[in-house]
């Protein structure tokens, strides 16, 4: 997750059925102020108390950027999923409150592309409404393949067809109709980049297929979502103050450290700097090490923990502090 | 508000100096007796009212006068400011966060209107005052980093993030401690680090880059650098190194505390919302020797630092010819009483 930067209360402005499996949602500032710009292709971390389980999932933006009157994101109801998306279309309302993070943006569009060429597949179509917006008004060029199950599935392509015409393709399964990719990598001009959102099976067939036709790597994009740490609460006992405390859901070791009276040295915050190093004095458990200070020794060691980042599952967990 | 700007130079005649109060709020960058690199990042949070943290870009007496040598510099050399073409985006980005941080912090000196597109600025130190439609850039004299950055003190560099590295894709480098932009452009954060000794075996670029690939809009870092500069010269650059690097050959023991100047960087990176860029402000703030030792902390302090820094660093600072010069005048300030930990002025 997100080191530092400020969340957002949130309420839930607007919530429309677009079509049987996707919901959308509009969250404006709890307090009316605008919401800050975003890049297209962000996401944000929407962070639910789903009847006293904590879920952090990260949703794509898909409103235009330069909206900062409130965000929008579209939801695919995924009934095998953890339960995120489930808890969003039944229990998430309108006037309901929530928090989500600052936009973190890990499929950005490479701002040296002389074309953009973006292949979406399904729900995968949420990062390129931003980005499309965003290239709009910048006067960007670009070409977007769309495939969906179904006309209905295809959420929000007639509003694509209808504003931007031939650049947006359409390819529905149900007619047989498929993305002659083979074709459509080989027709580029130089300067393309290639980004592709959507099913893990579309992902890999459209990298690898760049690949095998010679695209470098660092002209073909494509979105991963890293789950984020779900912060679940634990206990830590802190030996030289003779403490025993629980980190909460949403907040860090440091904090829970700090809450407590005790003094515990730190600097950025961020697992780099090496300042908030701690000794471990005894690790039943797993330690999370979502450092980038320990050697992979060290963390394999489990006698040294970051607590600006990392956190801890297990029985017991005993810090020299 | 109270604050008068310096009319003084940075070149020629050298009429810089600190005021009592910029000696005051000087940002003494050394937390304790010795110095060695590290991961040196903290939160670029407001800090105590009157020091240079106070606010997201400080602006201190010392601002007509360095924006009138960074006229100078760039009508000699052009190249110091330099832009590739798809980092525009990110120029407005800088811009935006600039004028909104100085109209909300000084405003009593700038001010911003905006009627949707159509800004209003106004800039009174340097009497200015421009209305222009954001995100276009026909309707400004320079572009939109260019313009901002010649209201601004400090240098500063634009990375474009990708292929999770940073590239150093634009820049204002008028200010800098003997490095060059038009050099350095196009690399990636490893290749423009490539000339610092001992970091990179203390792994510090691998683990300062790691951070900044996940810096959150939001949430900007701040960090020091330093060196040493003989007479108060903003442009100690690469290019101008004839017309600087012989004056170290000319210090003396009775001219050392009025032409040796500790130079301090303040470093911010900020993240930007629509280029997904990271901006690096290099905020410089120059002190005589003479001035320095005004605070016994500071003085006692420096003397350690200077005695006992590795010669590695010393070279690559460009100080080690003048250090036996440096230790003598600065040992007359230190009565090896102990220093309070921290920056401060105890
Ligand atoms: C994207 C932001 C950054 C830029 C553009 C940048 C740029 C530079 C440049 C141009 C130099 C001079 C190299 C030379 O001799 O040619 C330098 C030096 C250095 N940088 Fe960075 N830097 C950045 C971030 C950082 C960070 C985050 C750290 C550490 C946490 C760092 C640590 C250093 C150190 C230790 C030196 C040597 C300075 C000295 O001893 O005077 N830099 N940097
Ligand atoms: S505070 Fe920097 S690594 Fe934890």
């Amino acid at each position: 997750m997100s080191v530092g930067a400020p969340k957002i209360p949130v309420r839930v402005a607007e919530v429309v059925e677009v079509n049987a499996l996707i919901k959308r949602f509009r969250f404006v500032r709890r307090d009316g102020g605008p919401m800050p710009v975003f890049s297209g292709g962000a996401h944000v971390v929407v962070d639910m108390d789903d009847h006293g389980t904590r879920r952090m999932n990260p949703y794509s933006l898909m409103s235009d950027p330069a909206d900062t009157s409130g965000y929008e994101i579209s939801v695919r109801r995924d009934d095998a999923g953890r339960g995120g998306s489930l808890f969003l279309h039944r229990h998430v309302t309108p006037g309901m409150d929530l928090v989500i993070s600052s936009p973190v943006n890990l499929f950005p569009l490479d701002a040296r592309a002389r074309k953009h060429l973006m292949i979406a597949g399904g729900i995968g179509i949420t990062p390129f409404l931003s980005q499309i917006a965003a290239l709009s008004r910048l006067g960007g060029r670009f070409e977007l393949h769309y495939s969906a199950r179904t006309r209905d599935l295809a959420a929000y392509a007639d509003d694509l067809t209808a504003r931007h015409g031939d650049k947006v393709r359409l390819y529905l399964d149900d007619q047989g109709q498929a993305i002659d990719l083979n074709r459509l990598l080989q027709g580029q001009p130089l300067g393309t980049h290639l980004y592709v959102c959507g099913p893990k099976g579309m992902i890999g067939w459209v990298c690898r297929t760049a690949e095998s036709l010679g695209w470098p790597k660092s002209a073909v994009h494509s979105e991963e979502f890293l789950a984020p740490p779900v912060g679940l609460p634990f206990q830590v006992q802190l030996a030289t103050s003779g403490k025993t405390i629980t980190v909460g859901p949403a907040q860090s070791l440091l904090e829970a450290i700090e809450a407590a009276g005790v003094d515990a040295p730190y600097l950025c915050r961020g697992g780099a700097c090496g300042e908030c190093e701690t000794d471990v004095l005894g690790c039943d458990g797993q330690i999370a090490h979502n450092d980038h200070w320990l050697t992979d020794e060290q963390k394999v060691g489990n006698t040294k923990i970051m607590p600006c980042v990392s956190r801890f599952q297990g029985k017991t967990l005993i810090l020299d502090r | 508000m109270g604050l008068e700007f310096n009319d003084e130079t940075f070149r020629g005649d050298y009429t810089f100096r600190n005021s009592a109060k910029a000696i005051a709020r000087f940002p003494f960058p050394f937390a304790e007796d010795s110095y060695m690199y590290s991961v040196n990042m903290e939160p670029h949070l407001p800090g105590r009212p009157g020091s240079v943290f106070e606010h997201m870009f400080d602006v201190d007496e010392h601002y007509v006068a360095e924006m009138r040598d960074r006229a100078q510099v760039l009508a000699e050399d052009p190249l110091r400011c330099q832009s590739l073409p798809h980092m525009t985006l990110a120029g407005w980005d800088l811009l935006e966060l600039i004028m909104e941080s100085k109209a909300r912090d000084y405003p009593q000196w700038f001010s911003l209107t905006k009627d949707g597109n159509r800004w209003h600025w106004i800039n009174r130190p340097l009497q200015i005052e421009q209305s222009f439609t954001f995100l276009d850039e026909t309707t400004l004299p320079y572009g939109p980093m260019e313009y901002i950055t010649r209201q601004t003190q400090g240098d500063f560099t634009l990375q474009d993030q990708r292929d999770d590295n940073l590239w150093i894709e634009a820049g204002m480098v008028t200010t800098q401690a003997d490095w060059s932009l038009d050099f350095d452009i196009g690399m990636s954060f490893h290749e423009w680090h490539a000339p610092v000794p001992l970091a990179h075996e203390m792994r510090v670029f691998d683990r300062a880059l790691k951070f900044l690939l996940n810096l959150q809009l939001g949430a900007p870092v701040r960090r020091f650098n330093w060196t040493m500069t003989v007479d108060p010269l903003l442009d100690t650059s690469p290019e101008n190194y004839p017309k600087w690097g012989p004056s170290k050959t000319t210090m003396t023991p009775e001219t050392i505390g009025h032409r040796q100047h500790l130079r301090v960087e303040l470093q911010t990176l900020h993240r930007l919302p629509r280029s997904n860029a990271i901006v690096f402000p290099i905020r410089c703030y120059l002190i005589k020797f003479e001035e320095l030792v005004t605070v016994p902390k500071w003085a006692r302090r420096l003397h350690r630092v200077v005695r006992d820094i590795p010669d590695e660093l010393a070279t690559y600072k460009g100080f080690i010819r003048n250090k036996p010069l440096m230790l003598d005048y600065l040992s007359k300030y230190d009565d090896g009483a102990p220093t309070s930990p921290g920056i401060w002025p105890e």
